[in-house]
């Protein structure tokens, strides 16, 4: 009854039919698009391409990983395949993915404005992403790279002889496409918000990409020039880290990680905002502490920036230095901590129900729990000295960067489906699909901590016979992971045709994107609407959907 | 609505300097440059960076407050300015936070 009052509220008064997929036809009219919401589709082809494109790579390494000896690629080739599954699934699918297709398909709805400040500089950011793509491309092609994603000095600078200098150069290109998504959508939440929509009545997933966005403009610029230095040390023997040109090779480590650390937080953030919309939609209350979660976003951009020598512990840095940024690391687990908290506090009571996006959101809060707190034990001195390198830390950084982000990213999408698609998706098969990801997930990684504990390091192709147990049983959850990201693959394009139509609001969820049809016209409203309710406010939602009738 | 679109407009007013401030910067700029050589060839002994750092400063001040006429902006601009400039402090500060406690058996 209540989403046919929403469906009749949404009608549109235009011809009928008409939408921002089919107002134009033809490859250009996608190439040359400015309209964000192709932009975010063309930005979802794409970051899925190299999804699995890092994909393969990664289940490469699973296979080597099967027997103790190095039998299926040498210790090179071996270098050359973590080397790309780092720098493809980071720079080319995580930091794009959340922000790129569901923020630039999400914000302007939510703010009910009718696209972002500066449509055609979003079109020139994915460009820019597919150029640092297609080098990553040509790279692969000419034989790869083997400095692991991190590119640390003086070993890409001075000792490795394959293609450093394109990739840095990719990385630096793709980096300019996220500042320009950065400041896109700054300037869009401060500029653009519909009449009423006040900054407290945002919804989270706004005040997550604020974050985001602070994030994307003031660190990678520093990512951008640390890379542009190893090409000129490489390229020119100027001095900059190699100690026997009269540099530093520590000086690296803490260029790179001033922006590589709060990248974490740009894969993160906007994926705890696809949390709160989710969990706030399937358990039909209010965010429990709205202020406190929205706030905490900006504090987790902003404590981001204070802890990144946590990765030099046994770098080099001074004793003192360690200490220091040991401490400020704890402090990230108090916001992280509230959101987490305040997630489960709203499903207290409410009345949850479990369709697959919300499947995604509660495996999210178990493994982003599991993620953050072995972040702690990394965060103290003397257990990081005994971990460090080891697959501790591997299966410390995928639980927050696959098990949480991609989670959270699978939930976006499947929430946001209908909105982007008209169509919904098979519902059962998602959430067999969100119970493969769940298993083989923790199937891959859990057994990781295990190997890390005991002493294997990372980065080797081969490892000591009484380690196969447990990295057979990785290989095997990698297979089962394989499997649940590849399913919905399949039911998302077969959904394309022939799942049934989407109304405007199909889960009864109180954004501004649901006050309008799906999918919306290019223009997003056919009035700007003017908001008189608090955000996830769905009652009195609903009685001004009611009102227009 | 109408209140709304006069604070846009204003937004986007460009404040005209005039050239005798152009010039007068301008000027400026040349004798800190001038400076700057001068300092170079002098022996300050461990102050000779933090000097030469000081008259930079001092000229991208005056080129960042005129010449991109961030004195006339609105104080959005200026909270991203000083906002930018925190945020290469934290990675200053923090970074010399290791420079300066590190060992060094070479030095
Ligand atoms: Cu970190």
């Amino acid at each position: 009854m209540t989403t046919d009052a929403i469906d009749s509220a949404q009608t549109p008064r235009h011809e009928e039919g008409t939408n921002y997929i089919n107002a134009e036809y033809g490859l250009l009219s996608w190439l040359f698009t400015i309209d964000h919401k192709r932009i975010a589709i063309l930005y979802m082809i794409s970051v899925t391409a190299l999804f699995f494109v890092g994909g393969i790579f990664a289940l490469l390494l699973r296979l080597e990983l099967m027997t103790p000896q190095g039998d299926l690629f040498t210790s090179d080739t071996y270098n050359k395949l973590f080397t790309l599954h780092g720098v493809v699934m980071i720079f080319f699918f995580l930091i794009p993915a959340v922000p790129s297709v569901l923020g630039n398909f999400i914000l302007p709805l939510q703010l009910g404005a009718r696209d972002l400040a500066f449509p055609k500089i979003n079109l020139l950011s994915w460009y820019l992403y597919v150029i640092g793509a297609l080098m990553g491309v040509v790279v692969m092609l000419l034989g790869g790279v083997d400095t692991g994603w991190t590119f640390y000095t003086p070993f890409s600078t001075t000792y490795s002889n394959t293609w450093v200098v394109p990739t840095v150069l990719a990385g630096f290109i793709a980096g300019f496409s996220s500042i320009l998504t950065g400041l896109n959508f700054i300037v869009t939440i401060h500029k653009m918000r519909a009449p009423g929509l006040t900054w407290f009545r945002l919804p989270l997933m706004v005040w997550a990409l604020y974050g985001t966005s602070l994030i994307q403009l003031l660190a990678t610029p520093v990512l951008g020039i640390a890379l542009l230095l190893i090409a000129v040390e490489r390229l020119w023997q100027v001095g900059i880290f190699n100690p026997a040109l009269g540099g530093d090779p520590i000086l690296f480590q803490h260029l790179f990680w001033f922006y590589s650390h709060p990248a974490v937080y740009i894969m993160i953030l906007p994926a705890m905002g696809v949390i709160s919309e989710v969990i706030a939609c399937f358990s039909r209350r209010k965010i429990f502490g709205y202020k406190f979660v929205a706030f905490s976003s900006l504090a987790i951009a902003f404590l981001g920036f204070l802890i990144w020598a946590h990765h030099l512990f046994v770098a080099g840095i001074s004793v003192y230095s360690a200490m220091i940024f040991s401490f400020l690391t704890m402090f990230v687990a108090v916001p992280s901590a509230i959101k987490t908290f305040n997630w489960t506090s709203t499903l207290y009571k409410g009345s949850v129900s479990y369709e697959a996006p919300m499947l995604y959101a509660l495996g999210f809060i178990g493994m982003f729990l599991i993620g953050g707190l072995t972040g702690l034990f990394l965060a103290t001195l003397g257990i990081d000295i005994h971990v460090h390198d080891t697959y501790f830390v591997v299966a410390h950084f995928h639980y927050v960067m696959v098990g949480s982000v991609i989670m959270a990213y699978f939930a976006g999408i499947h929430y946001w489906w209908p909105k982007m698609t008209g169509r919904m998706y098979p519902e059962w098969w998602a959430r067999l699909a969100a119970l493969l990801v769940f298993v083989g997930f923790n199937l891959t990684f859990f057994p990781q901590f295990l190997l890390g504990y005991l002493g294997m390091p990372r980065r080797y192709h081969a490892y000591v016979p009484e380690f196969q147990v447990l990295n057979v049983m990785s290989t095997a959850g990698a297979t089962i992971l394989g499997a649940g990201y590849l399913l919905p693959l399949i039911y998302f394009v077969w959904a394309l045709k022939y799942a049934p139509r989407a109304s405007a609001n199909p889960w009864g969820a109180s954004g501004l994107e649901w006050h309008t049809p799906s999918p919306p016209t290019t223009h997003n409203f056919e009035d700007t609407p003017t908001v008189t309710w608090e955000a996830y406010d769905e009652k009195a939602w609903l009685k001004e959907a009611e009102k227009n009738v | 609505m109408s209140k709304k679109k006069t604070y846009e407009a204003e937004d986007f007013s460009h404040h005209v300097t005039s050239m005798g401030t152009y010039f007068a910067i301008f000027a400026a700029l040349m004798v800190l440059t001038a400076l700057t050589v001068w300092v170079a060839f002098q022996d300050f002994g461990s102050l000779n960076v933090p000097i030469a750092f000081a008259i930079a400063t001092v000229k991208a001040t005056v080129v960042v407050l005129f010449f991109m006429h961030v004195i006339h902006s609105p104080k959005m601009t200026a909270a991203i300015l000083v906002g930018s400039i925190v945020f290469l402090g934290i990675l200053f500060l923090l970074t010399f936070s290791d420079y300066l406690s590190r060992f060094w058996p070479m030095a």
